[in-house]
């Protein structure tokens, strides 16, 4: 058995200890706001929170995550209500929307560290996240909008 | 059973609750995921009833059922729009549920459940208006008995009936819950019915915000791949090496038996043809199934088609070009070969396109089970119609047993208009007698893909002693995205009722342009139709036909001197054939198309703003996405070019498009920019190579669509000129490569025929 807090809540599940923290969270605890899009850390769909770093859970087994504190899309804000979450809807950022629960996720990351970041760092941190859609435009207008109300200007 | 998602809040359909037109049954419908209504679902009539898309709760709140696959182009919302206008209800109670594969949610003009071709909002259009209007006439007449003054006296708006005289007014709850707002409304009653005129519209031409948006915001929102069922089991895919052809000799599971929850090993037995060799490891976790899968040891036939490359496929597209048998005639206009003798100057060129991947976020899945005589398939699909009868098949059952439950879509593009997810998931069920939910892994889903087919097309053009286009003959030839689906329907005779044609493997090569003498063929490649089989992917054939068709007319401006901007809006003069009127979908013809590249022209500065060193601007004008149906499409491309390393920096892309009537602003400007990208992703990022019969490219290190760091400058005209609403989700991408291509030769005289436009195609092209 391994113990995973995941938003604050402890889970225990049976499962080998090298299975991907993605499938845990999706499959086993039916937490299905993180995505499976590659399997292979080459698109961001699957990203956590691991101690507040943005992580690929794929890439994780649920042994690496065992003891630290997992924040899905979920968790994010009790009740959807992030500041990144609500420029998201401010700037009609998703289109098919699979991918967008791991752009948000990357995006918090940042703003957590840097509450003004420029447009070149947004790419920079945002890159590894694919849109099939391309909505890459509207992402880095709701991150400019997000940062600046964390900011309070 | 997994939860049935309503967006906005489940509204409280009661008994009192009244649906515009149609029997109770309409109103269960929508709310098909609870298996007890499978047998009411079983029962329905197959006849159409083209008022069964919403409900109203006797909270006022308004569910539209939406029959159209929701995959990010907002086309739910853009269906309660059309009936929140018409009906005056308030946008905050509107809300949207996905339909069954119930017929009766068939769309009004294709006849059937198919979501694709950019024709969602103009097909739907009327039909959705009219529902919206039968409902607000039923609640004023309502209205009017309970207020007992006459309905002429009544107004609705905002999701009230109002009567001005006395001030007072009724909600549409109140109404609904009167239970007097009870008519059923016949096709010739719903025909009957005044629109509003483009001017009393307070709806439509907003930028409301999308209904399916929020949930995309808080993990909430469910795809295929989020569904669940109590005892189910996991699917996962070892598929052989080749894309198409193989057959499974022996499978050897013992190591797969030490795997902890392997369940077994399925050979799909799939009598569509769709799949072949494919089989699934089934075990009781995804982790199990995969490495089950890896652990499985099986011996495959590879089949005929084990040997062929992009390269052979090419080989055989010009031997077939060369024999010229094959051909079958799309567009016959004058004698061109008659014409082609009096040339003083002939032009010819081959344009070429290479295997891409539609590759959408979610990979392929579906969750399939038998339950009561009942096959359940969970799954987001764009063709619910075939996908029915594909599990059908498979399942071994009469399609009404098949029950599809649509979800959200992570992606479409195309990709799930085939329905082959179905398959292994069915076998699997079937063969364990549990549910499976199987999950194509990234590799899988681009192994298998039905991708957009390599093309190879041959040009040639026939220019009088002035300069003038007196002749062209085009050949088009590549796999055909649709013939596989083995629906006759969607074939057309050839002009000389020799054949029939995929339509979907030609459709822009019968541009809009004034040209005399004009042939198109169209091949259909048996090599790559085999090894290679090929779908719908975003914008289908006019992202390959323009991409020569628009080349070509960069190629003849310059070798007759003439300025490409200039020689276009020329031949654009609506002359004859080209005058449009093919009501209601494509009056005014090529005039708008000129229009359409002068708005873009006039707001890129092309010919007015100073260029750096190696820089150049590209035009290119389309009328994807069929001759029927088309959306009048222009961009101007700015292009830098390092001369040493070829490599090909798109600065801007200006990008016009006339739409007719906008339903909402923003989301197009949503479509067109996703689809913007995804012409440049297509024309200078993606590609797929085949060799030894399979796709090299499987996973998203080697296919490459275009990430934020790529992202070009974009600006984007909407053209909303009154005329008819058309589809906006997919005709930009077939502008974007032309356009960057003929400012690629602008800039530095590099003329690229193949995509996508590599660094050392380029170089290559400066040299020549």
């Amino acid at each position: 058995m391994i113990t995973l807090n995941i938003n604050g809540h402890d889970h225990s599940v049976d499962v080998p200890n090298d299975t991907p923290l993605l499938w845990v969270i999706r499959e086993h605890l039916q937490m299905t706001g993180t995505k499976f899009g590659c399997g292979a850390g080459l698109c961001g769909a699957c990203t956590v929170h691991l101690n507040g770093e943005a992580v690929r859970s794929c890439q994780t087994s649920a042994s690496q995550a065992a003891g630290k504190k997992i924040t899905t899309i979920e968790g994010l804000d009790p009740n959807g209500q992030h500041p990144l979450q609500r420029a998201w809807i401010a700037e009609q950022v998703p289109q098919c929307g699979y991918c967008q629960s791991g752009q948000i996720m990357q995006a918090a990351s940042l703003l957590a560290k840097n509450p003004d970041p420029t447009k070149a760092e947004i790419v920079a941190h945002m890159d590894g996240n694919l849109c099939r859609c391309m909505t890459y435009a509207r992402i880095q207008r709701a991150i400019l909008r997000a940062a600046a109300e964390v900011r309070g200007v | 059973m997994t939860k049935h998602q309503t967006i906005h809040g489940a509204p409280n359909l009661s008994r009192r609750s009244f649906v515009v037109g149609t029997a109770a049954t309409g109103l269960v419908l929508g709310y098909t995921a609870f298996p007890e209504l499978a047998k009411s679902l079983a029962a329905a009539p197959a006849n159409f009833e083209p008022t069964a898309w919403y409900a109203i709760g006797n909270d006022g709140k308004v569910v539209v059922t939406v029959g159209k696959a929701e995959m990010g182009q907002h086309i739910s919302s853009t269906m309660a729009q059309l009936i929140a206008e018409e009906l005056e209800a308030s946008w905050k109670d509107m809300s949207i549920v996905l339909a069954s594969n119930d017929p009766k949610y068939n769309d009004p003009v294709i006849g059937v459940q198919l979501t694709g071709g950019s024709y969602s909002t103009e097909m739907n259009f009327e039909t959705m208006c009219r529902a919206g209007a039968a409902g607000r006439l039923t609640l004023i007449k309502a209205a009017s008995e309970m207020l007992g003054v006459p309905e002429s006296e009544l107004r609705a708006s905002e999701s009230r009936v109002h009567h001005a005289k006395s001030k007072r007014s009724l909600s549409y709850a109140e109404i609904v819950k009167s239970g007097k707002a009870n008519k059923v409304w016949t096709p010739d009653e719903l025909k009957a019915i005044t629109l509003k005129t483009p001017d009393q519209r307070t709806k439509i031409g907003q930028s409301l915000p999308q209904l399916d948006i929020p949930p995309k915001t808080n993990g909430t929102c469910r795809y295929g791949i989020d569904a669940f069922v109590p005892g189910m089991l996991y699917g996962k895919l070892a598929l052989p090496p080749v894309r198409a052809g193989a057959t499974v000799k022996s499978v050897d599971d013992s190591a797969a038996k030490k795997v902890p929850g392997f369940v077994k090993a399925v050979v799909v037995d799939d009598k569509t043809g769709t799949t072949s060799g494919w089989v699934v490891a089934v075990a009781s976790s995804y982790e199990g199934a995969k490495k089950a899968a890896e652990a499985l040891k099986i011996d495959w036939d590879k089949g005929p088609y084990a040997k062929v490359s992009n390269q052979s496929i090419i080989d055989e597209s010009r031997r077939l070009q060369k024999e010229g048998t094959e051909g079958l005639l799309y567009v016959k206009d004058g004698d061109s070969a008659a014409a082609m003798e009096k040339a003083a100057k002939v032009i010819e060129a081959e344009y070429l396109t290479t295997i891409n991947i539609h590759a959408p976020m979610e990979p392929m899945n579906t969750l399939a089970f038998e339950q009561n005589g009942t096959w359940h398939i969970h799954t987001g699909n764009q063709f619910n119609t075939r996908t029915t009868a594909i599990a059908a098949a498979i399942a071994g059952v009469d399609a009404k047993n098949v029950l599809i439950h649509q979800y959200f879509i992570g992606g479409g593009f195309g990709r799930r208009l085939e329905s082959d997810m179905v398959i292994p998931a069915v076998a699997a069920a079937k063969a364990v007698g549990k549910p499976v939910k199987l999950i194509y892994a990234r590799e899988d889903d681009m192994q298998m893909d039905f991708t957009r087919p390599l093309t190879y097309q041959k040009v040639k053009v026939g220019l009088d002693a002035d300069g003038k286009t007196i002749a062209m003959e085009h050949d088009v030839i590549g796999a055909w995205p649709t013939v596989h689906w083995g629906i006759p329907a969607f074939l057309v005779p050839s002009v000389d009722k020799k054949g029939k044609i995929d339509p979907y493997a030609a459709s822009g090569a019968n541009y809009w342009y004034s040209i005399p003498n004009h042939t198109v063929r169209n091949f259909m490649n048996k090599l790559a139709e085999n090894a290679t089989p090929s779908g719908q992917l975003r914008s289908v054939a006019p992202a390959w036909t323009f991409w020569a068709v628009e080349s070509t007319m960069d190629e003849i401006a310059h070798a007759s001197g003439q300025d490409p901007v200039e020689m276009r809006l020329k031949l654009l003069d609506g002359a004859g054939g080209n005058a449009g009127g093919d009501a209601p979908w494509n009056v005014g013809g090529a005039k708008r198309l000129a229009n359409a590249l002068r708005a873009a022209v006039g707001r890129s500065g092309y010919g007015a703003i100073k260029l750096g060193a190696n820089e150049g601007m590209g035009v290119a004008c389309v009328s994807s996405q069929e001759r029927t149906f088309p959306t009048w499409t222009a961009c101007v491309a700015q292009v830098k070019v390092d001369p040493r390393s070829g490599e090909v920096t798109v600065k801007k892309l200006t990008v016009a498009m006339d739409l007719g009537t906008v339903v909402n602003p923003d989301g197009v400007r949503a479509q067109i920019e996703g689809s913007t990208f995804w012409g440049y992703s297509l024309a200078m990022l993606e590609s797929a190579t085949m060799e030894n019969g399979g796709i090299q490219q499987r996973n998203f290190d080697s296919y490459t669509p275009m990430r934020m760091s790529q992202m070009p400058e974009l600006d984007i005209s909407i053209i909303a000129n009154g005329e008819p609403a058309v589809g906006c989700g997919e005709p930009a991408v077939t502008v974007i490569a032309p356009a960057i291509a003929n400012a690629v030769f602008n800039a530095v005289g590099a003329r690229v025929r193949s995509l996508p436009i590599t660094a050392e195609a380029v170089k290559a092209a400066m040299k020549a």
